[in-house]
This record gives structure tokens, sequence and C-alpha cells, in this order.
């Protein structure tokens, strides 16, 4: 154990943004920018799983992403064990890589199509260059698709003799490969069908139990972010407009935008059903090329006032551990 | 297996089904392609063993076979104006043809697959450049390009060979690049960039395996784009020069007599044709086999 993991936290992502250029030509400057992330902070304690949720294109696959520094951040900073991300060099990065790991929404397209399940697996290994030795290496897959409970006839196989939920195994057996202490988990059932995913989110926490693994889940499906999450965030058009641990966020939710998502939630019993409070919002996502001023959703809030489009409400500590970013929280 | 989730579905192995066996079956579907690798062997075949099954030698004059018509005087395809056997020559001149056909076609891949990768995988100002630069070959006429390079050079197998890819190898490179593009947004990419992977690494691993299909099509299409250049260039007088023969230059050597001795012109041309046509109907049937679409059917 580090210095760097004081009060337990592995990760902390600060005031996160990513904006991307779109349009504009050889001889001019971009058009516009996307404002895909826009000043995103939270901390991920280690061994536990923090459920990043939000429609469509809120952005929160990008700062997935920038967290693997598959997209550099346009600021902010990324601290994974005490050291930042953002600033790192190349070779630094390639060795930070072993450590976090990630696991992909599509089992169709998240493998590729021309290689064996066994390289696959052992891929990660070739690239640092660990367990050299062939047969070494062919023990270290069979035992990891073991962990993932597979069986070793499958590393012989190819992506497309294999099952939405083998290829999501093996996916989730690639990750574990490089022993990660971090793995961000982008939508990882979201393209499964509703038997195989309670089956992925089960070996997901199995795993968690096994090795410690600590966990950034993202995804849009509030039920799922539920099981698994210890605390959620909830994004809206880039920025984090909520953040509780999972029963706070569910039973007692303090932003307008995180009560309409849970009464979207359709509750399995017809009458209950019925009877409840739905909220159905106005309107539409307002573009990120132009978030709206003040709080970015006032246009669609149920119970916005006057100084909402006027003043950015902060992500502030309404409760102990329940943050939200709203002027009426 | 105390804390593994092991399930029906996980442990299910499917029945093998390889990729290539699912390729050759649908290969096997295109006539016109499975036919065109019988004709694209025997020319092969006459050509690697065009010592062996030629009748004659294809060089010996024999003046008084001068014009001899098809299966006349010994000659199964009749001779030339010097009494030269068609049927040898043909044989012979294969080797030519073909081999030029074949050696453009390597540097034509060679160079197109390298710089569409690069293009492709890097993208922004050096794609622009490589794009432009493909862009400004292409606005060229090939036949006029052809030229006025053979006009320059000495003609020579290897000769012929680079000034071929050196006007072809834009198709390739553009269609490189357009697979490589879509692949680098492709999961399985991104996944291997947050394993650690360099560029090199994606490149020869992940894009070049999968762009091999398309690979395959463009090279037996560059085949046949490089034997009918080829004879183009040794029909105007620039290429392979006589007494050596290549379809081409026993075209040329033809013209003059196509009334009087037709035989001399139609059966070089005959043989250009079907070399051409086979290779495009192999590409076509390469290509409808290779689908990515219907090769990862998830049925």
């Amino acid at each position: 154990m580090t210095a760097a993991t004081r009060d337990g936290v592995i990760l902390e992502v600060r005031d996160l943004v990513k904006h991307f250029p779109v349009g504009g030509g050889l001889f001019s400057g971009p058009q516009a920018m996307v404002r895909a992330v826009n000043g995103v902070s939270f901390t991920i304690r280690k061994g536990e799983t923090l459920g990043l949720v939000g429609e469509s294109g809120c952005g929160k696959t990008t700062t997935g992403r920038c967290i693997l520094q598959l997209e550099r951040p346009t600021s902010g900073s990324v601290v994974f064990e005490g050291r930042d991300l953002t600033t790192m060099d190349a070779p630094e990065l390639r060795k930070v890589r072993r450590t976090i790991q990630v696991i992909f929404q599509d089992p169709y397209s998240s493998l590729n199509p021309r290689m064996t399940v066994g390289q696959i697996v052992a891929e990660p290994m070739a690239v640092h260059g660990l367990v050299t030795d062939a047969v070494k290496r062919q023990a270290r897959v069979r035992e990891l698709l073991g962990r993932v409970g597979l069986l070793p006839q499958h590393a012989a196989r190819y992506p497309h003799e294999l099952s939405g939920g083998q290829r999501q195994r093996v996916g989730i057996a690639r990750a574990l490969a490089m022993e990660p202490s971090l793995i961000v988990c982008d939508e990882p059932v979201s393209a499964l069908d509703v038997s195989i995913q309670a089956q992925i989110i089960n070996l997901l926490e199995d795993l968690q139990a096994e090795f410690g693994l600590t966990y950034l889940f993202v995804a849009h499906d509030l039920a799922v972010v539920r099981h698994i999450s210890d605390r959620v965030a909830v994004m809206y058009l880039g920025k984090i407009v909520e953040l509780a641990p999972r029963k706070e966020l569910y039973d007692e939710p303090l932003h307008p935008y995180t009560r309409a998502l849970l009464s979207a939630v359709p509750i399995p019993d017809p009458e209950l059903e019925m009877r409840r409070e739905h909220i159905v919002l106005k309107g539409e996502v307002p573009s990120p090329l132009k978030p709206p001023p003040g709080c970015v959703f006032h246009p669609r809030c149920p119970v916005a006032i006057d100084r909402c489009s006027m003043e950015v409400p902060p992500l502030r500590e309404v409760k102990p551990g329940h943050w939200a970013a709203c002027l009426l929280a | 297996m105390s804390t593994v989730t092991t399930t029906a579905d996980a442990l299910a192995v499917p029945a093998r089904q390889g990729l290539s066996s699912l390729v050759l079956a649908r290969f096997a579907r295109h006539r016109p392609a499975v036919a065109s690798v019988v004709v694209i062997a025997c020319l092969g075949l006459g050509a690697l063993l065009a010592d062996r099954v030629s009748p004659r030698d294809p060089l010996r004059i024999e003046l008084a076979h001068k014009f001899a018509a098809p299966l006349t005087k010994g000659h199964l395809l009749g001779a030339d104006e010097l009494g030269r056997d068609v049927l040898s020559r043909l044989l012979h001149a294969g080797r030519i043809s073909l081999s030029v056909g074949l050696a453009a076609m390597a540097v034509t891949v060679v160079v197109g697959t390298v710089l569409g990768s690069v293009a492709g995988y890097f993208g922004r100002s050096l794609d622009a450049v490589l794009l432009r630069l493909t862009d400004a070959m292409l606005s060229f006429p090939p036949i006029f390009m052809l030229l006025a390079l053979a006009a320059f050079v000495r003609p020579s197998l290897p000769s012929m060979t680079v000034i071929i890819a050196v006007t072809s190898w834009m198709d390739v490179t553009r269609m490189v690049r357009g697979q490589v593009l879509s692949l680098r947004e492709q999961e399985f990419v991104t996944g291997a960039r947050a394993l650690g992977a360099g560029a090199a690494r994606i490149m020869v691993r992940h894009l070049f395996p999968n762009t091999v299909g398309i690979i395959a099509v463009a090279a037996t299409l560059s085949v046949a784009r490089a034997i009918l250049l080829e004879s183009y260039i040794s029909f105007l007088g620039y290429g392979i020069q006589p007494p050596l023969a290549s379809w081409g230059n026993m075209l040329n050597n033809a013209q003059s007599y196509f009334s009087t001795a037709p035989w001399v012109a139609i059966f070089p041309g005959l043989v250009i044709t079907l070399a051409v046509t086979s290779f495009n109907f192999l590409g076509d049937g390469l290509r409808d086999a290779l689908d990515p679409r219907s090769v990862q059917s998830r049925a």
C-alpha cells in the first residue's frame, strides 16, 4: 500500500473537461465545440464501485475514456494512485495502463475477429513483455478463462463462434490478465440479453470480491447500476448533477433530473405503477454544442425558478456524502 | 470453481466453423470465379512449363512456314510472319506477361497497404498529404503517364513492373485507407490502445489482418490491370522488345497482317481477354466471399 492511496482513494477526477472541435476546414479553425464533458469531479475509493449514469450523449463514456487517457482531456486532472495521468508521457502511461483496464459495451466489436480467444486474452502479456514463455502463457490463459467461467477449449475459438455472453467473458478475462486495480466498465451489459446481463453482473461482483477490484461502472440502466454500485453519480449534459450513496440516491433523490430518471424506471407491480407519480420531462436534451446558461437542466426542469437560468449551481454536499448541483436542493 | 459464476451459456462450446471454410463455401457458389480459377491455373501452368509443353522453340524462324494457318504444317494455332509457332510463343509470352502482372501487383499491394494503413491510422496532416498525392496521381490519365514514363526508361521486366506499379498504387491505397479509417474506431482497436499497445503492433496485429480481405480483392484486380497495361505498352512498342514475346507485342506485330493472317492477332488478343476477365471474376468472387457483412452473420 503506497502513500498515494491515502483515505483509500484510488482515483480522483478533478474538473475534467473534454471539448471536441467540430467543423472547420484546412484553412479555418473549428466552427464550434462539442462540450462533451464540462467540469466533472469525483473520487473512487479502493474496492468500491461507482456507478455513472445518464442518457446517451451526456458524456459518461467520454469521461471513462478520459480516465483511460484514450482521449486526452482538454483540461482538468485524473489522479490515479497519487499520480496525474494527464501530464504523463507515453512510456510512463504505458506502465500505468497495466493497472487500469477497460471492459467495453459491444462484445461484437471489442474483440478482434481475426484473433483466437487465446491470443486475445494473451495479448496484454505480449504487449507488456510479461510471461514470455509460451507454455506458461498458455497456462495463464487457461487460468483466466476458468476465472471468468469459460473452458480451456474456448482458447482455440474465434470470437464469431461464441455467444454474446461468452464474448463479454473473454473481454473480462483480457481485462483481468494484467491484474489491474481499476476497471472502467463502459456499459458492459447493455448489449446483452437480460438473462445474460445478470450472469455478467454476478461475475463482475465475484471478481471484485476475489481480487479487490475497483470499478467505474458506466451505464444507462438504473436497475443494473443500482444492483452493482456502492455510490452513484448522475450525469446530464457533461456535468455531474448528483452523487450519492446508492440507497440515498434511489430513496431520496435531491436533483429534479434524478427524480425524473427514477420515475421513468418501471416498477414490476402494475397497481403501484399506476398509482405512483410519473415525471415526464418536456423537450429534448439541449445540444452539447450550445449548452444553456446557468443550470444546464433549467430549460426542462419542472421546478426551475428565474435564478436557475443565470447562476451555475455548484455541486455541493447537501447532506454528508450526498452531493447535488441544484440551487433548490 | 467455487466463486466463479458458471452457467450453461458460458460452458457451451460451439461446433467448429472456421472462417476459412465459410469463405470457401461462399466462393464455390460464385460460378464465374470458380471457372476463372481453372483458366488462371491453366495459363499459369502453361507459362510455368512453357519449355516442356511448347511444341517448338518460340524463337525458331522457319520461313517456309510463314503464315501457316492453324492446324497446318504442325502448327496448332498457326505461325506468324517469320514462321514462328504461335502456340509456343503464346506460352512463353505468358511467362513475361503473367510475371509482369504478378510483380506489379506485389509492388502495388505493398506500397498501397503501407501508405493506406499509415494514412488511415495516423490521420490528420499525414493523411491529408497522402490523400492529395493519390488524388494528384489519379488525375493523370494512366495511359499518358505510362507512355511518358516508358519513353524515359529502357524496357525490361523490372522497369515495366515499376512503371505499372507507379501508375496503379493509388486504388489500393484508397481502399486500405478507407478500411483502416473504419476499423480504427472499432472497440477492439481502442481496447488494444488501452492495453498499451503501440502503433506498430496495432497496425500489424489488429488492422492488417482485418484488411486482408479487401487487399486480396484489390490484388487480383490489380493483376488484371497490370496485364492489360503491359499489353498496352508493348502493343504501342514501348514495352517488352522483340524477339522476346509478350502478349502485347505479339498483338503489335500482328496488326499489319490482320486481314491476311488473322490468327496471328486473334490468339494473343483472346489470351489477354481471357486472362484479364478471369482475374476480374476472381476478384469479384473473392469480394463476395470475404464480405465482412456475410462473414459475421450472427445467426
